[in-house]
């Protein structure tokens, strides 16, 4: 697919976001052009958010209405961002509704600067032809001091080891888990969890 | 059911006592440990009912060594040789999707010749890993041929990687930007007289392997995944191959130069532990041609590296690149805070675990090495 | 006289000077063969910790054969082994069943850390769940360096490792 190759200047571009173009009010807020400093490259041309990806987000968008935030809709990868209680909901109506299968892994980001810690499911499709190169980021944003999010097991059954795991190295509690136990780290491990940036590598 | 219950009221009626027994008293709990030629350094708390085994938990997590955690600490380019390790037999297909991810992060465009040269790197490596995984599935079934076979035929793939990449098993060729250096010369025809001779070789080990009695009687029927169950578990790979989806990630999403290789997507409809066992050999075969094709395609002359800088960096965002390696997909998640290290690298594989817990009551061993380990 | 000569006190020296001239004759090659019993039977556990074990395996294919040296892959229990071959990174969660694998050999016993990570930790040295070499838990015979080592490094540890035995003196 001749996608990739626009990647890397849709990417570039997109990742700054900007207020200069008031979203209109029937259209997503599109990624907005980097505003040209003195100086700088010349602007590179405004990215268009895809209009099968704009699609998918919008239908996702018609039936949650505002508590989903859209993050970022690049071609084959969309990234949206539900509040912690409404996250199973969503991942089964992605599921059922919208094809997105399974669930290829998940994990864990820890943002001290804004304490918080950012749990990312990334789905996959497997059945449906036109999402197969898709991959939907759904994250959901805790707070630090007390990291509780609902389990997605009973919808995505492959993510019993990632929440594990996520429980482990970042403390992250998943409500509904059969079993939020440690299992990379040693048995006797009394320190924090390894992710969070506060643990320091010794030496380093 | 008769037995158990009338014989414990008749007995009751003629004054005996028989102790119950219950269903938990049948079960024997066994540690399948990390010390086991069977499991590798993974761990299963099994319950055996005499022979057969009813509840299966896996224990995995004896060699985590804490890379996600490492990776923060070393800037963009030092990470690779840290980031080979976790799947040394394919350390090639590892580090070409960190690769991808960082040079998607940092706006990098790898020139066409080393694309090429990834892509070759990568397909002769699918071909070192499915032939260990062969050897190592073969030694314990008990089949030892299978086990000398193909290790001496990787040992040619791995002179052939030397010679391209200067190590065995650790290559750190892959770097974002490109490749480390360019072939050398009478690489080609090297390459491609191994691929003749591999290819007759493959039908030998058909006629040795796959068309063994034993084997297949041990093998079909066993284990079967639906394609529903596959689907849900979200595994991924050959597994999901032989459960009957046509997926595979150089065909869904090509990255770099897949779009412009002709090559059919192998799977099977039974999802059994043969079709398990079957489809990475199918997958050989078709890499053989996929080799043939890049080496043909290749242009002729060309950098295989973009310049860097120092310390290469990128804006500050996240990406989620993701390639078709010999255990399926293998993809890496990076967020990126516009500093020379990563903040966050994770790699992302879909699991096998549940998978391996599902499948208690069948021959555990057989059935777990043909998932890939 | 006879009395005199066959009296117990001198007989059992008669007996200990006899297993003196015995011991010496046959210390020597008895424990030389021994030993050469020992050297070409090296039985490994089976323990595969990490990524050295590709080189492992690739030691006993075809090419780098190791089973004339007498190593085969013995699949059967930790109870007739007598080596480990600690390939590759040892973590905290792994430490305490190496140790008990090394504790259910019956001796004699040898280990060889193979691999930088089982020396010192090698590339992963400052992990948090690392061991920095396995020196510390298990008492090492032989070293043998590589990232993955060469299966012909992997040869050249198992005859120093073979040379050693031979000098070692049997009780």
């Amino acid at each position: 697919m001749s996608a990739n190759n626009d990647e890397p200047k849709k990417m570039a571009a997109s990742s700054q976001k900007s207020t200069e173009n008031p979203p209109t009010p029937d259209k997503l807020p599109v990624p907005a052009a980097p505003k040209p400093a003195a100086g700088a490259p010349p602007p590179k041309k405004e990215p268009e958010a895809p209009p099968f990806e704009k699609g998918l987000v919008e239908e996702i968008k018609k039936k949650f209405g505002e508590s989903i935030k859209v993050i970022f809709v690049k071609p084959l990868r969309i990234k949206i961002q539900v509040e912690p209680r409404d996250i199973v909901e969503v991942a089964t109506f992605l599921r059922d509704s919208m094809g997105f299968d399974h669930a290829e892994s998940a994990g864990g980001t820890d943002y001290p600067k804004e304490n918080q810690i950012e749990v990312i499911y990334h789905l996959g499709s497997y059945t449906r032809e036109d999402l197969g190169a898709h991959i939907l980021s759904l994250t959901a944003r805790t707070s630090r001091d007390d990291a509780r999010l609902p389990t997605l097991i009973n919808v995505y059954k492959s993510v019993e080891y990632h929440e594990r795991e996520t429980f482990e190295m970042l403390g992250v509690y998943f409500e509904g888990h059969p079993r939020n136990e440690r299992f990379l780290l040693p048995e006797d491990w009394a320190d924090i969890p390894p992710l969070r940036k506060d643990f320091r590598i010794k030496g380093r | 059911m008769t037995s158990l219950e009338d014989k414990f009221e008749e007995s009751k009626k003629l004054g005996l006592q028989i102790v119950r027994e219950s269903e938990e008293d049948r079960l024997m709990t066994l540690s399948v440990g990390p010390q086991h030629p069977g499991s590798g350094h993974f761990r299963f708390t099994v319950k055996v009912d005499g022979d057969y085994i009813v509840y299966c938990d896996p224990d995995p997590g004896y060699v985590h060594r804490g890379e996600e955690k490492m990776c923060e600490y070393r800037n963009v380019i030092q990470n690779i040789p840290h980031l080979e390790r976790p799947v040394i037999h394919d350390s090639s297909n590892i580090t070409y999707s960190y690769s991808l991810a960082i040079e998607e992060l940092a706006g990098i465009e790898v020139p066409r010749r080393g694309q090429y040269i990834r892509a070759l790197a990568s397909e002769l490596n699918r071909q070192v890993y499915t032939l260990y995984w062969l050897a190592i599935y073969g030694i314990f079934l008990g089949h030892s041929t299978m086990f000398m076979w193909p290790t001496g035929d990787r040992e040619l793939f791995i002179d052939l990687l030397e010679v391209l990449t200067g190590a065995r098993v650790t290559h750190a060729f892959n770097i974002p930007g490109g490749v480390r250096n360019d072939i050398p010369d009478g690489f080609k025809e090297r390459c491609l007289r191994q691929m003749r001779y591999f290819q007759k070789r493959l039908k030998e080990y058909e006629d040795i392997f796959y068309n063994m009695p034993l084997f297949r009687q041990r093998t079909e029927g066993v284990a079967v995944l639906s394609k529903e169950d596959a689907i849900k578990l979200g595994v991924a790979g050959s597994v999901v191959r032989a459960s009957g989806v046509p997926y595979d990630i150089r065909k869904a999403e090509p990255y770099d130069i897949y779009n412009e290789i002709d090559f059919k997507v192998q799977y099977m409809k039974t999802g059994d532990c043969f079709a398990r066992s079957y489809v990475p050999f199918l997958d050989m075969q078709e890499s053989c041609h996929i080799i043939e094709q890049l080496l043909d395609k290749m242009p002729q002359s060309g950098e295989v590296r973009a310049k860097l800088q120092p310390n290469p960096k990128g804006p500050p965002g996240e990406t989620y690149r993701r390639v078709e390696s010999g255990r399926g997909a293998l993809g890496y998640y990076i967020v990126s805070d516009g500093t020379p290290k990563p903040q966050h690298a994770c790699t992302a594989l879909p699991a096998s675990r549940p998978k391996a817990r599902r499948h208690a009551g069948s021959v555990l061993v057989a059935q777990l090495l043909a998932s890939g380990g | 006289m006879k009395r005199e000569l066959v009296s117990p006190t001198t007989f059992n020296v008669m007996v200990s000077k006899l297993s003196d001239i015995l011991v010496k004759a046959l210390d020597a090659p008895l424990g030389y063969a021994i030993n050469w019993g020992r050297i070409w039977s090296l039985w490994p556990v089976h323990l595969e910790t990490a990524c050295c074990s590709v080189e492992f395996g690739a030691a006993s294919g075809p090419r780098y054969d190791v089973e004339r040296f007498g190593i085969i892959e013995a699949f059967g229990s930790l109870r007739q082994c007598d080596l480990i071959v600690v390939q590759g990174t040892v973590t905290r969660k792994m430490a305490p069943r190496l140790r008990m694998v090394y504790d259910q050999m019956p001796e004699p016993k040898y280990v060889i850390a193979m691999g930088a990570c089982a020396i010192t930790g090698g590339l992963y040295i400052d992990s948090y769940n690392v061991l920095p070499g396995v020196d510390g838990i298990v008492p090492v015979d032989v070293y043998v360096p590589g990232c993955p080592p060469r299966p012909e490094t992997l040869i050249q540890g198992t005859m120093l490792l073979q040379e050693k035995i031979k000098r070692s003196k049997i009780k």
